[in-house]
């Protein structure tokens, strides 16, 4: 992975100096709370219910094992033991003082960490496919290129307040792993005919209040010309952008209100001018980058190790984790592995400090030494060898690694809801816990099969809820929390949007909801037909009487 | 009156800065002596008596009004301003910027409005040299702003081009 050299390490030093700085200001009395506070959310620093949130980028998912390390021990020191992994590669401790970040930038900068641009109205974490670099369908890694634009948007002079937040995802496979349809831009490597790599671009694309999915403003730009054109694109947004009204300011409004074609054209008009300026990538750079991301230093090995077939003959519960959380290596004899954070009973994507460190030394144990971050808020060994798999299992169901749920309903997205977020309507944590609960029976949960469930405590949709093929949101109605139920959302290539099915519950009857939409499938369903396509083929109707009863027949007619 | 950094120096402000009041016109308004930076409209409205008084002129552009709307005009101006009525809103960088990549504008851009400590470094960045603090904000200690970080990856006014082409990376 990236290593910084003095040029990156000297950035984040003065970054750690500049914040330190900032807090003694304001404690001084010389930054009002109001100037302060867009500096600390791009320090990824929130006032939240109990504490402040601080937010820790990882970027584009990448983790070195002392990395991990680093955070477990700020877990224990500043916090409560524990830490959060979100849906967008960054790992969140609840329980920090403020003004002890200063001192966790510190400890953070010493691994090549930072929290920049984490929060606030700015460019984000760039995030990708978890599988970046090992997946077999991969047309180019996008890990270089993330790299040179987390560079690229690390405190970008003309970009630090933006009408909103500014969210982009890159995807160098065939299957789309990074949401890149919902973001507000996407990028899909591809490959020409003749062999040219660029990007295909998206834009306008996001979840939260107003669930958009993004278009494509250009099918084909060379990668060299990336930055040039996100700076056109981000220009024309950070000059028109509305900003009169924050759940309007996203740039998915503005693309909707001009049209994809003239926003495109905007974008190009602005790009004239750019393209082929100081900021284009040179091939110089980009190998430069590129060698932190070669291959590993693989074995030769048989493309299936013979003992771990046995074992998996041999062992029940073995042969169910390698299906579920056990994906195929583009190199023989490898496999890529996903610890799963969703053992039920505990929040989705929390992690302990001992857990922390525990993945770490799996990671130095087994996959040299890196881990990545999902979106589905899991952590991925991706270079393990199949005949040290039993090995791995065995100490990651030690360390309450080994739940085999991935894919499946348990392995839930869900945001940290009420219990800590400021900005929650309702608690997601335990109605979570509680459908988890409902579906403890391993036989059903892999009866059902593949499923995405998500959860987000509120519209600003940090669990991914629209696009769940179910999704929970939690809604306020005065004053009681209350939960609604969207259908038939789903990621990947044929990225949509999950619709409603009707009126919302209390908590305590969601466990129910989902049991009857799940048997309700469970009946319904051809042979290996997964949720999504059983849905599709019946449509929202036939869910609304399953629910609801004769009430949405009548509705329904 | 607030303080003027410029050049990275305290320095005293020899501009009045002519803001509209209510029920004030750009027609009508009356013209203080002396250097002065005016609102575009009273620009648009008065060109020639602008012109004819003799002393420096500056105009200033708020948040929406492009640096499109006096790029003809750039000779006519010793300063222009460019307003951030919020430090949170931030079209003023991408004015700042076309003004001098795009435009060639080579006289002075003054930030006025809410101009604070920790945008100072942006700011500079994007093609200001002139920033009017905020009143009640500490210049001198603002000028530290101005070396918060030594080497920015990106390329912008103060640097022509990114990190990746300035120096020879290590790999």
């Amino acid at each position: 992975m990236y290593r910084y050299d003095q040029y990156d390490q000297t950035l984040v030093d003065e970054r750690v100096a500049q914040f330190r700085d900032q807090v003694a200001r304001w404690q001084a009395g010389e930054l009002t709370d109001d100037e302060f506070r867009p500096l600390r959310l791009q320090n990824g620093i929130y006032i939240q219910r109990h504490a402040p949130m601080f937010r820790i980028a990882v970027p584009y998912g990448m983790l070195a094992s002392r990395q991990l390390r680093c955070l477990a021990d700020l877990g224990r020191r500043y916090d409560r033991g524990y830490g959060h992994f979100t849906t967008r590669h960054n790992l969140q401790f609840n329980w920090p003082k403020i003004e002890d970040v200063p001192e966790m930038l510190a400890a953070l900068a010493k691994v090549q960490m930072h929290a920049i641009q984490t929060s606030g109205n700015c460019i984000r974490n760039i995030t990708t496919d978890q599988f970046a670099g090992v997946a077999a369908d991969e047309i180019l890694d996008p890990r270089p290129l993330c790299e040179i634009m987390r560079q690229w948007s690390t405190f970008h002079p003309e970009f630090a307040f933006l009408p909103r937040k500014f969210k982009i995802a890159v995807n160098g496979a065939k299957e789309d792993r990074a949401l890149t349809w919902f973001h507000d831009i996407g990028l899909h490597i591809v490959r020409t005919d003749d062999g040219v790599v660029g990007f295909r671009v998206i834009v306008g694309g996001g979840l939260g209040r107003t669930p958009i999915r993004g278009e494509v403003v250009r099918e084909f730009l060379p990668w060299q010309d990336i930055l040039t054109y996100c700076e056109a694109i981000i220009r024309v947004y950070n000059r028109y952008g509305r900003r009169d009204n924050p759940f309007k300011a996203r740039i998915k409004i503005l693309v909707q209100a001009l049209g994809v074609e003239e926003f495109g054209r905007q974008v190009e008009a602005e790009w004239a001018h750019l393209k082929g300026g100081p900021a284009t990538i040179t091939q110089a750079e980009y190998e430069r980058v590129t060698a932190f991301f070669e291959p590993p230093a693989y074995a030769t090995l048989p493309a299936i190790d013979a003992a771990f077939v046995q074992q998996q003959a041999d062992s029940v519960p073995f042969a169910r984790w390698v299906e579920r959380n056990v994906r195929p290596h583009r190199v023989p004899g490898y496999a890529s592995v996903t610890l799963s954070l969703k053992k039920p009973g505990t929040a989705p994507g929390d992690v302990t400090s001992d857990q922390m460190d525990a993945a770490a030394d799996l990671a130095d144990e087994y996959s040299f030494g890196e881990l990545r971050v999902t979106h589905e808020q899991n952590l991925v060994l991706a270079d393990v060898e199949q005949r040290q798999l039993f090995a791995l299992w065995q100490e990651a169901k030690a360390a309450g690694f080994a739940t085999p749920n991935i894919g499946l309903l348990t392995d839930m997205i869900c945001c940290p809801g009420g219990d800590f977020c400021d900005l929650a309507n309702a608690r997601s944590i335990p109605v979570a816990n509680a459908v988890q609960a409902r579906f403890d029976d391993l036989d059903y949960l892999w009866d059902i099969g593949d499923i995405d469930l998500n959860f987000s405590g509120c519209m600003n949709s940090c669990g991914h809820h629209h696009v769940g093929n179910i999704g929970i949101l939690g809604v306020d109605k005065g004053n009681e929390e209350w939960y609604q139920i969207t259908l038939g959302g789903e990621q990947g290539n044929d990225a949509r949007l999950g619709k409603v099915i009707g009126p919302s519950f209390a908590a305590a009857d969601v466990p129910d909801v989902i049991e009857t939409i799940i048997r309700f499938y469970v009946e319904q369903r051809r042979e290996d037909e997964r949720f999504i396509d059983t849905f599709r083929r019946l449509g929202i109707d036939a869910f609304k009487v399953a629910v609801y009863g004769d009430k949405a027949r009548l509705k329904a007619a | 009156m607030s303080s003027l950094i410029k050049n990275r120096q305290a320095v005293a402000d020899d501009f009045t800065l002519l803001r509209l009041a209510d029920g004030e016109a750009a027609e009508t308004v009356a013209l203080p002596a002396g250097p002065l930076l005016v609102p575009l409209a009273v620009w648009r409205a008065r060109k020639a008596e602008l012109q004819a008084r003799g002393a420096p002129l500056g105009v200033w552009l708020d948040v929406g009004e492009g640096p499109e709307a006096i790029a003809d005009e750039l000779a006519a101006f010793a300063v222009i301003g460019v307003n951030f009525p919020k430090f949170t809103d931030g079209r003023g960088y991408s004015t700042a910027r076309l003004l001098r990549q795009r435009h060639g504008f080579e006289g002075e851009i003054r930030a006025i409005g809410d101009v604070l400590h920790d945008q100072l470094f942006l700011m500079a960045r994007c093609g200001f040299d002139a920033f009017a603090l905020k009143d009640g904000k500490n210049a001198e200690l603002a000028l530290r702003a101005f070396e918060t970080f030594r080497e920015p990856y990106q390329a912008a006014v103060d640097r022509a081009e990114p990190l990746f082409r300035r120096h020879r990376r290590a790999a």
